[in-house]
């Protein structure tokens, strides 16, 4: 079947078979290896990724659903060299160690506090139940987003770290608010 | 040139490794792809105990895209047997390991014949088409029964289940008396029995080979812990000479202990690239992890302690069954003996005695999983404490005081045969004890007991030590292992004045680069940004050990130190040349080789660059500053820390919450305090979840029933509270540093203080033990009928899932 995506600000159009995963067809396809595969039952989150400005785990979406969407991974949230605030926030509070399940868990965070921009501990934490991390436990994890949350608030640090009140702070939508 | 001017060492340094990993600009073994490259597939075996009576493989080959399909039998004669580098006893029964099975399979997940395709999905696509005939052989799951006269046998050859068993006596050691007699004069007896429940290392990132066997050399990238063992042992197996391999860990997504294996699917994937001539990768999916990577623990623990009426320790006798599964891997022998040693604790004893058989099942073969053999034992010792305490009717806390080593006692040799170094057991104790609230945490318990509260409070403790830093050379010898224990480094001071640090450690998210640049930064008085790390390729960093056993500060760390001194030399040599002055005159510092009493000064970036140019070098100096070392402790060392742990227990539903964790740990000279913490945080995670939430579970026919991570209760952000860490500093003796090795810490110390937290909120109800792990059904049925009733080997219970669907299964989270 063919579909058209827009992977990180890129148009791509491809014949995809109607059972491969949308994750595959990113990593196998599009060469965006950023996205990783920690398991074949939906459990982990690693593989999570924003479609249209909303978290999915991308082995839980044929990559033909994804037809006409536009997608956000890891590798689309920095631009000229300038992290997201999430990102920044993992680096500075030490919220990966092996790093594997970190792609996941940022997009995962960033949806979060796009639902609330100011979550208590235990949002966090039940806002990343289904993200799993065997290094970390956690702490630093649920630091780091209430760290990127503090950052994020409007006025509290660089125009370009901002949210606009508006669009949701997807990696997507986030590229637009810098370029304007 | 600027010298850094607050030490590195001490400082919480953001990780130089962050960058690429938060961008996903990763090279995970899996994102590898090559001109080229084949895909393979592993059928495994469903039956946990059979004969393969036949195998068709004609319409498989037939498939769209695919190459090959191989069975045990076609690669018999070249797959050779996956290697055991522990003998741990001279008559130990060691069964054949092929790779791939011949013409028996001994555990449901194990390999029977791979496909070689085009794409992963159509090699996946013909495993459907693979037809294999099975017949029962009888199977063996339960230590107890497989020791039993006229017991089935996993390998009839070998005669037994039982493959050996290894005996520690103090009395014939010298290191102590005679256990009997201890237990015979003492008031008070102690006696328990524990089970270890089977755990699964559960590392994020799957496992991954890719073999290129298109260069001169045949290359194997591998998400393992130990490239350069897989580098020996790949040769070894399969008989090409180790010059022709070069084996390169990328990225390593986690490993604790899983990734310390040579797996059947690196050794199947090499010799398939030999003999396609071209690239070939396998990935495996979640569900192969968690039925065909090792698992650890695993054991049944029969625990004798004696002593007075007073408190006193006399004696501990520990008698083991270790579950190997059905084969021997790497170290699968002498996990449950890296154990023998860490019994005794931190405490004085007259006698001990420890006695274990591993026994081989019809189940996943065991091996290393973060602490090996050392969680089994803080977990037996500690849990005996708080019993022994409750006989006595003695604070836990007070008992353990009464019989921990003075820290005026180090260094202090143990009844076990140690020589313990160094340590505090009171300041970190003390620490702990405020920070927690202790008393108040008590007084708070006995006004719920006096209210008959519904939710009562427990309090559990784990005063641990552990020995890591593996390991000296000469003890491993021996023990009868196979390797050594030492450590290489070497540091390229380039013309530019850059910095290269080569080690034998291999990284897979402990921090490696950014604290050995650290390190390096402080010797040579270098900026820390200057310092490049590489590791995990054996062409680059052609010779180590590898990371495993908290070993990687504690021995390479050393061994960088110690190439940075030689370093130092050389270039004092070559500066008191430049500077036309006596080699006692040069003062260095901060990077600078001053000319005592003068203003005359250069730094060592200079110097590096004369060294590099050799235009003007002293007689008989070598061109360059480069220099290598290598590093062989002489003693291991001995981390410690007290933890403790508040649950409350909700008696009516069984629900364990955890309401507070205080953990202080003493791991020696902290070089970065950020990344302790985190070593800390997650390690007591994984101890944390062993005793509420994971076990892995087989039904009767052995098939694994957790085989998926819905089955398999990896907790999540939701299930775990916050920590509060801190550390007390007591330097080790046996290296430069002072540093001991914190990898293991939280994981071995957690286990017990979260059950015996959960012992203490209803051992009022009777309950003298629940098995791990505690879920709600296990803590409810103790209060129900009392201790037995949840407790000793047996229980197949688990958590929820998909799995779980099949009721007999049991309940949910």
């Amino acid at each position: 079947m063919r579909i058209t995506v827009t992977v990180d600000g890129t148009a791509y159009t491809d014949e995809v078979e109607p059972r491969t995963l949308l994750v595959h067809y990113l990593r196998e396809r599009l060469g965006k290896v950023g996205t990783v595969v920690g398991c074949d039952t939906s459990n982990c989150g690693a593989c999570t990724v924003h479609l249209d400005g909303h978290s999915v785990k991308s082995c839980s979406v044929l990559a033909v659903q994804a037809d006409g969407c536009e997608i956000t991974t890891i590798e689309g949230l920095s631009r000229d060299g300038q992290l997201h605030p999430v990102q920044q926030a993992f680096h500075d509070n030490h919220a990966l160690q092996c790093g594997f399940c970190t792609p996941g868990m940022i997009m995962q965070a960033i949806d979060l506090l796009a639902d609330d921009a100011d979550p208590d501990e235990e949002t966090v934490r039940n806002g990343l139940e289904g993200n799993l991390c065997r290094c970390t436990g956690y702490q630093n994890i649920v630091r780091a987003v209430r760290d990127a949350a503090s950052r994020m608030e409007p006025g509290s640090g660089p125009e370009a770290e901002q949210v606009a009140e508006q669009t949701s702070v997807a990696g997507g939508s986030r590229a637009e608010v810098r370029q304007s | 040139m600027t010298a850094t001017v607050e030490p590195e060492v001490g400082r919480a340094r953001l990780r130089k490794e962050d960058a690429r990993l938060i961008t996903g600009r990763t090279r995970w073994t899996d994102n590898i792809s090559l001109p080229g490259m084949l895909h393979v597939a592993v059928l495994r075996s469903p039956m946990a105990h059979a004969r393969i009576s036949n195998i068709d493989v004609s319409a498989a080959k037939e498939a769209s895209g695919v190459l090959a399909v191989v069975t045990g039998a076609d690669l018999a004669d070249e797959q050779g047997s996956l290697p055991c580098a522990w003998p741990i006893t001279e008559d130990m029964k060691a069964p054949p390991a092929p790779a791939l099975a011949v013409d028996t399979v001994n555990f449901a997940g194990e390999a029977v014949a791979v496909v070689v395709a085009r794409s992963a999905a159509e090699a996946h696509d013909a495993l459907e088409a693979i037809d294999i005939d099975y017949e029962d052989l009888p199977v063996v799951l339960d230590m107890n029964e497989a020791i039993a006269d006229g017991a089935d046998l996993v390998h009839p050859d070998l005669g037994s289940n039982a493959s050996a068993t290894w005996i520690f006596d103090s009395a014939e050691a010298g290191s102590g008396g005679d256990v009997e007699q201890a237990i015979a004069a003492s008031d008070v007896v102690v006696e328990r029995t524990f089970r270890q429940q089977r755990l699964i290392p559960a590392f994020m990132e799957p496992r991954s080979v890719v073999v290129d066997p298109t260069g001169e050399q045949i290359t194997m990238w591998s998400a393992t812990q130990i490239p350069h063992i897989l580098r020996w042992m790949t040769s070894a197996v399969t008989g090409v000479p180790e010059t022709k391999i070069r084996v390169i860990a990328p990225d390593v997504g986690g490993g604790f202990g899983g990734k310390l294996q040579i797996t059947p699917e690196e050794i199947v994937t090499f010799l398939l690239a030999r003999r396609l001539g071209r690239p070939v990768k396998w990935t495996e999916s979640r569900s192969e992890s968690m039925v065909s990577a090792h698992h650890g623990r695993d054991q049944i623990q029969k625990l004798t302690l004696a002593a007075t009426q007073d408190g006193t320790i006399k004696g501990l006798k520990v008698e083991l069954l270790a579950d190997m599964g059905a084969y021997l891997r790497l170290v699968t022998p002498g996990v449950p003996i890296l154990g023998a040693f860490m019994y005794n604790a931190i405490y004085k004893m007259d006698a001990y005695k420890f006695v274990c058989t591993n026994v081989f099942t019809n189940k996943t073969p065991t091996d290393a999983y973060r602490g090996a053999g050392r969680p089994e034992a803080t977990y037996a010792i500690e849990r005996m404490m708080d019993e022994l305490a409750a006989e006595l009717s003695m604070d836990p806390m007070e008992l353990r005081r009464k019989n921990w080593i003075k820290h005026e006692e180090f260094p202090f040799n143990t009844v076990a045969g140690l020589t313990y170094d160094s340590g505090n057991y009171e300041a970190a104790t003390a620490k702990a004890m405020e920070d927690f609230g202790y008393d108040a945490l008590r007084a708070e318990q006995a006004e719920r007991r006096e209210r008959g509260d519904a939710v009562q409070l427990g309090i559990g403790i784990s005063t641990y030590t552990e020995m890591c830093g593996l390991a000296p050379s000469r003890v491993l010898g021996a023990l009868s292992y196979g390797a050594g224990g030492w450590e290489h480094a070497a540091i390229r001071m380039l013309p530019t004045g850059k910095v290269e640090v080569i080690t034998g450690t291999s990284p897979h998210g402990q921090g490696h680069e950014t604290v050995w640049s650290q390190i390096v930064a402080d010797k040579l008085g270098v900026p820390f940004d200057d310092v490049e790390v590489l590791h995990g390729d054996t062409q680059s960093s052609h010779k180590g050990m590898d990371s495993y056993g908290s070993r990687s500060l504690a021995v390479g760390g050393t061994a960088l130190v110690l190439a940075a001194d030689k370093v130092i030399d050389k270039a004092r040599t070559i500066a008191a040349h430049m500077m036309e002055c006596s080699v006692d005159d040069i003062e260095f510092s901060g990077g600078s080789m001053k000319v005592r009493g003068t203003d005359t000064s250069t730094d060592i970036q200079s110097i590096a660059l004369q060294a590099h140019v050799a235009h003007d070098l002293p007689d008989g100096v070598e061109p360059s500053l480069d220099s290598e070392a290598t590093f062989d402790p002489e003693n291991f060392s001995f981390p410690h820390g007290t933890h403790l742990c508040a649950t409350e227990v909700d008696t009516e539903t069984g629900q364990v919450r955890i309401r507070s964790y205080v953990c202080v740990d003493d791991v020696g000279k902290v070089v970065n305090p950020m990344i302790v913490e985190g070593q800390v945080h997650g390690g007591l995670v994984q101890g944390i979840a062993q005793a509420l939430f994971e076990g892995a579970v087989h039904d009767e026919s052995g098939t694994l029933t957790t085989g998926t991570l819905a089955d398999y209760l990896v907790p999540s952000a939701a299930d775990m509270p916050s920590f509060t860490t801190g550390h007390t500093e007591t330097l080790a003796t046996s290296n430069p540093l002072g540093v001991k090795g914190v990898g293991e810490a939280g994981t071995i110390a957690s286990t017990p203080a979260v059950v015996n937290a959960i012992v203490d909120a209803v051992r009022h109800r009777g309950v003298n033990d629940v098995e791990m792990p505690c879920t709600p059904m296990r803590v409810w049925q103790a209060i129900q009928g009392g201790s037995q009733a949840a407790a000793g080997p047996g229980g197949t219970e688990s958590g929820g899932g998909l799995g779980s669907l099949d009721a007999s299964q049991g309940g949910a989270r």
